[in-house]
């Protein structure tokens, strides 16, 4: 009898738990709507939505390189498994051609679909929630007026039990805050217009903010590293591992070109993107630069020494004159790691030709310099592809010249030569996984280095 | 010290520094004068030769790196009596002008048909991106590499890259 009470409790409980779960995740649907006819929308409208789909990054993962734009698809590998890309065109029975703008409003501050399903945050409403309505009536008159295109996403492939959408409800209860964004008095205009597109639709922090077990981002270290696509996406709090700090002047060259001097060229996941960018006026990059280098803060002395210390090696090399700079080590041939960088890697990388289409000094390499090498060995690895019909920066993969043990000769070589740091530990596993796509990379063409004129509205 | 190269199925001792790079010995040592010089920096293409099946641009690939390793130019793709699919491919679509970016164009799209027999257009275009021609025969390399892609299946059981050993 008593076990049988214990039982009943027991179920109750679940049951009761359940039920509240349910209820809690339950949203009611957004009625259907006949798709509006696109010359409704204000025109001006509908070019502020392309602003703001380009700073979004939106075409990046509801796009397959290739594919119809916007029309989804794209895999987007997850701890927990693949999802697939939605189709956000304005396609009826596929896209979101039946969402009236309320549906669209509240898909992005709330992360509910128009039936009323919890959406995977892989969508990363967590962001998303901080953009204004007048924001995303402008994104939804962007959308609504492209081409719709007839295309399934493939069905999500995730591990037991998150198949069960639900569950998503429990999560945002646990990490999700809802917003619109609430502006700092503190601050000044540029900061708070910083923070509302870094925070919100630019989502800065969906790739450099590291996440925890349950896939939801690491409040307490906001933007501390994270990982994006099979490629490292670096600090830009106050330990970024770039040898010389950013500044605010930096961060606006590099987000508006896709390249900076003393920091290299924009490669995997951030080169689409700084090349979206291009359809952002400067004032918001300007924004969004003043925002971050503030959380950075001003480096530290020693940080501060060690950039100066950088910077004077390589103004001292260049003193010396190139034919200097250029010499391989006499123990060249003793050494494999210098020998192969000597023939590989310093035509380009000790020209001294300047970034973006000569090689990077390694002395201000934040990949060399950085804790975690996943980043150079994919671009030794896959090389950097060039962009389409645009002069860009290049480097040729040398995945097929280089065997796993010559990678690790050159990745130590590059460690002890150009850089300060501890030496680079569990190389060859890295190597191998990389190689073998157990550490899966998408490989992507480096940005043009032009501002291109295909995009929409690039002039303030 | 010499360092062995295995060179369209045939050894060679090579006297040379380990760190010179494959293209000169290919062209000084070994009169295998396909492979072209074009950059030197591994931009252009012209010097892509093919190592263990992959291509490679053996200007920037020094020879200690791919000692031992099953090294293919285009001579070791036919002969001018007896042309691979390949190089009948680019003979029947005329894909060259001046012909210096060739042999690398050759090799590149021999590397991809030995990997993907039924390339399509977007991925020869793919696997080309690091090879430039500036006559402007593009389309024509591209029919190229098509027409050498028919020619192989064609041959079917025929061996793809005779030269390799």
């Amino acid at each position: 009898m008593r076990f049988a009470r214990v039982l009943i409790t027991i179920l109750v409980v679940i049951l009761v738990l359940a039920g509240g779960g349910l209820l809690l995740a339950w949203k009611p649907a957004i009625a259907p709507i006949a798709r509006p006819d696109p010359a409704r929308f204000d025109a001006a409208l509908v070019k502020r939505g392309a602003q703001l789909a380009a700073a979004g990054d939106c075409i990046a993962c509801h796009t397959t390189p290739g594919g119809k734009v916007f029309a989804g698809g794209l895999a987007v590998p997850t701890p927990f498994g693949t999802i697939y890309s939605t189709n956000i065109t304005p396609d009826e029975e596929t896209g979101i051609g039946r969402w009236s703008e309320a549906a669209f409003i509240r898909a992005l501050r709330s992360g509910v679909d128009r039936e009323g399903h919890q959406l995977y945050p892989a969508f990363p409403y967590d962001h998303f929630t901080l953009v204004t309505d007048d924001d995303d009536r402008a994104l939804y008159a962007y959308l609504m007026t492209r081409q719709p295109v007839r295309a399934e996403a493939k069905a999500n492939d995730l591990v037991f039990p998150l198949g069960f959408r639900p569950l998503v409800a429990g999560w945002k209860l646990l990490y999700f805050r809802q917003g619109p964004f609430q502006p700092d008095p503190s601050k000044d205009a540029a900061w708070n217009r910083g923070a509302y597109l870094a925070e919100g639709l630019a989502h800065c922090g969906a790739c450099h903010t590291p996440r925890n077990a349950l896939g939801a981002e690491d409040r307490d270290h906001p933007f501390a590293g994270g990982e994006s696509e099979g490629w490292v996406a670096y600090a830009i709090d106050g330990k970024s591992p770039a040898p010389l700090p950013w500044d605010e002047a930096a961060l606006a060259f590099y987000l508006r070109h896709g390249w900076h001097l003393a920091h290299g060229v924009a490669r995997g996941p951030m080169a689409e993107v700084t090349g979206n960018l291009d359809g952002v006026p400067d004032s918001d990059i300007a924004g969004i630069a003043h925002y971050i280098a503030d959380r950075m803060g001003p480096p530290s002395p020693a940080r501060q020494a060690r950039g100066a210390g950088v910077k004077a090696a390589i103004v001292a090399a260049g003193d010396a004159g190139p034919e200097q700079n250029q010499a391989v080590p006499a123990a060249a041939t003793e050494d494999r790691g210098a020998a192969l960088y000597g023939a590989s890697c310093a035509s380009c990388h000790d020209s001294r030709r300047p970034l973006p289409f000569g090689g990077m000094n390694f002395q201000l390499s934040t990949a060399v310099n950085a804790p975690d090498p996943q980043n150079i060995v994919n671009v030794m690895m896959y090389g950097l592809p060039p962009a389409d019909g645009e002069a860009s920066a290049v480097m040729p993969a040398f995945g097929g010249t280089l065997d796993d043990d010559d990678m690790v000769a050159v990745l130590d070589y590059l460690r002890r030569t150009f850089s300060t740091q501890p030496a680079w530990s569990g190389l060859k596993k890295l190597v191998a996984d990389t190689r073998s796509g157990a550490h899966p990379v998408t490989v992507r063409p480096t940005e043009g280095i032009e501002r291109s004129p295909a995009h929409i509205g690039a002039e303030d | 010290m010499s360092i062995h190269l295995k060179v369209n199925g045939r050894d060679h001792a090579i006297d040379s520094d380990p760190d010179t790079p494959l293209l000169y010995v290919l062209r000084g040592d070994l009169a295998l004068n396909g492979a072209k010089f074009g950059c030197g920096l591994g931009q252009c293409g012209a010097c892509t030769v093919m190592v263990d099946g992959k291509a490679a641009l053996s200007c920037v690939t020094p020879i200690l790196a791919v000692e031992g390793r099953a090294i293919t130019t285009v001579e070791g793709l036919g002969t001018a009596e007896n042309p691979g699919p390949m190089q009948r491919g680019f003979i029947e679509m005329q894909a060259a002008q001046c012909g210096y970016c060739i042999a690398g164009m050759m090799m590149r799209g021999q590397a991809l048909l030995q990997e993907n027999p039924k390339a399509d257009d977007r991925a020869i275009r793919e696997a080309l991106q690091f090879n430039l021609c500036r006559c402007g025969t593009h389309m024509r390399i591209l029919q190229a590499i098509h027409r050498a892609g028919e020619l192989m299946q064609q041959a079917g059981a025929a061996p793809s890259n005779p030269g390799a050993g």
